[in-house]
């Protein structure tokens, strides 16, 4: 297909239907409400099921019933939206079915505003929900991502049968960049789900729990689970590396915050012939950690930069372990920070 | 020999009851599933359970099943049904369940006239955390949490959560039963039927309100409490029909 300019609410959207997701389940909470727009719009026309729910919480519920049944299924939401939506992650995990969720971030905590933040890094990759969990998380860095991720969120859900988030922020949400979307997944030529309950059929009986009253079953689920989050760690661990080949010092950024010190990185390389690299973890769980480690050999200062008052730069020292500096660099609230602003922190860790 | 009264085909054979001796959750399981069985319905049938002392109906209804995190069951059967209709769905779930933590689920599912069905067990008490008040706890009545009795001033007022729905253009039948005494439990029976007709017949929302028994929280006998439900329970939640549109809904269909 040709290349169109999509936002990135509207594309997460597109690419969720053309990667066979069947049913939508949302509440409005700006900045992602294009997304269910676009999904109001298209997915009845195609036969698959959208409902605006009563509440985020009603909204991954719904997200719980689809899934049991075998249908890929999503809801996306924004900060205050995804912490409702917490008690549905955890039982999305304990009952092990594929679901996806997508995260635009905003300034928080509370209400907080609109604006674009990274605020919910804590949130996402620790769980959020109670219990012993984890959830893929998956941080697209441009619009063309999105549409990539979204498909490869559906087939991380599917191939572990998991909740996987899908995290950007309000910037991410709103600009348009041009994209091609993959071709459309017939649903039908999906990977047949034999776990889904469809009623009984003619066969025995199944049901789907999350009460295991047994603590030696619930130890033995809590296992199986952990065993379940090492094959995703050891498979689909993603990230981009970027000049780090010569560098001195590299960055550890995500998602827009990783496009701006692109920008500052490239601006020190070409003016001030710098040797800066950037780490972008793409999966922010499993985080990229053995690179990190990898690069501590030789590079000894690292500096991670988010729009928040420091959470991923937590990943970075657990993954450094020692090995290396780590610096950090954030503007929280909302605020985008500024190419020069990130080239400024740079600079300094380079000259220090 | 021939068995009278074998056990129906969706209730699983051989197993321990959990439920206390005069509970009422038994006697209606066992209606869900010899209706399941005379309806035809048990094949296809998805039942969504509760958080709450029916967690466990897996261990008896021989069906396919979820649990429901507690109140979102409505939620659930709403993603279910949504996206396989030829399914029958049932929701089946406790007073504080549904009418407490679950009553935005509750009420938007009906108002949106999903095709569901709720069985919605009343026993005016939270029954497995050990008899806390309930919504529909009685003004007056003891509960662990309301230790002189619920004083509505400070605990709130008995809620009616199935005569709140029943108005709503969604909501196609909804009748409240008891389950106290072979006559009631067979009105009870065959209000659940009605109730599951109408989703089989795509009229919408449907909802059985069943008076039941815990006569471990009431500290009182499984005799006594099928009294007491006549006695008092019922003046505040009389049994009858509390909507019948199914004539209106086939009309405009």
């Amino acid at each position: 297909m040709n290349k169109i300019l999509m936002s990135g609410n509207h594309t997460a959207a597109e690419a969720a239907i053309r990667a066979g997701c069947r049913a939508y389940f949302g509440y409005p909470i700006t900045p992602q409400n294009e997304l269910g727009e676009y999904m109001a719009e298209h997915m009845r026309k195609i036969g698959g099921a959208f409902i605006q729910s009563e509440s985020e919480l009603a909204a991954i519920n719904m997200v719980v019933g689809a899934a049991a049944a075998g249908v890929r299924a999503m809801t996306s939401s924004s900060s205050p939206g995804i912490s409702l939506k917490q008690e549905g992650l955890s039982f999305l995990s304990g009952f092990e079915l594929p679901a996806v969720i997508v995260n635009i971030m905003r300034g928080g905590p509370g209400m907080g505003n609109i604006a674009p933040a990274q605020g919910d890094y804590f949130q996402a990759t620790r769980g959020g929900g109670h219990g012993d969990y984890r959830t893929p998380v998956i941080a697209p860095g441009s619009i063309q991502e999105i549409a990539d991720m979204t498909f490869l969120a559906f087939d991380i859900a599917d191939r572990y049968r998991t909740p996987v988030m899908l995290l950007a922020d309000g910037m991410m949400g709103q600009i348009k960049e041009p994209v091609i979307f993959p071709d459309f997944i017939d649903p039908q030529t999906l990977p047949k789900k034999e776990w889904a309950l469809t009623g009984r059929g003619g066969k025995e009986s199944r049901y789907l729990a999350s009460l295991i009253l047994d603590s030696n079953k619930m130890e033995q689920h809590n296992w199986n689970l952990f065993k379940k989050y090492e094959a995703i760690t050891a498979n689909e661990t993603r990230y981009e590396s970027y000049h780090t080949e010569d560098a001195d010092v590299i960055v550890v950024a995500y998602g827009t915050t990783a496009r701006i010190a692109k920008g500052a990185i490239n601006q020190l390389r070409e003016e001030e012939g710098l040797s800066v690299g950037l780490i972008r973890p793409i999966t922010l769980w499993p985080f990229p950690s053995e690179i990190l480690y990898t690069l501590a050999k030789d590079v000894k200062k690292f500096i991670a930069l988010e729009m928040s008052t420091g959470q991923m730069v937590e990943d970075v020292r657990l993954a450094l372990d020692g090995r290396a500096q780590t610096l950090f660099y954030g503007r929280p609230g909302g605020i985008i920070p500024e190419p020069d602003e990130f080239a400024h922190v740079i600079r300094d860790a380079v000259k220090s | 020999m021939k068995l009278l009264n074998p056990w129906p085909k969706y209730h699983k054979q051989n197993v321990v009851s959990h439920y206390c001796p005069g509970c009422g959750h038994g006697v209606v399981h066992r209606i869900i599933a010899e209706l399941l069985d005379e309806m035809e319905l048990g094949e296809k049938a998805f039942c969504v359970n509760p958080a709450g002392c029916a967690v466990l109906a897996y261990d008896y209804l021989d069906i396919d099943m979820i649990e429901s995190s507690h109140g979102r069951g409505a939620a659930v059967a709403t993603g279910i049904k949504t996206v396989r209709p030829d399914l029958f769905v049932f929701t089946y779930q406790g007073d504080g369940d549904l009418s407490a933590i679950g009553t935005a689920e509750t009420i938007h599912s009906a108002n949106r006239g999903e095709s569901i069905t709720v069985i919605f067990i009343n026993n005016a008490v939270y029954g497995m955390t050990g008899g806390q008040m309930a919504p529909t706890t009685l003004a007056w009545q003891k509960t662990t949490t309301t230790p002189e009795g619920r004083k509505p001033k400070a605990d709130g007022y008995t809620l009616h959560i199935t005569d709140m729905i029943a108005p709503l253009p969604g909501v196609a039948y909804a009748e409240r039963v008891a389950v106290t005494s072979p006559a009631f439990i067979r009105k009870a029976k065959k209000a659940i039927r009605t109730a599951f007709q109408t989703q089989v017949d795509q009229l919408g929302y449907s909802i059985v309100e069943i008076l039941s028994t815990c006569p471990t929280n009431w500290k009182l006998s499984p005799s006594e409490s099928c009294e007491w439900i006549h006695t008092t329970l019922e003046k505040e939640f009389p049994l009858k029909v509390l909507t019948d549109k199914r004539e209106e809904k086939r009309k405009s269909c």
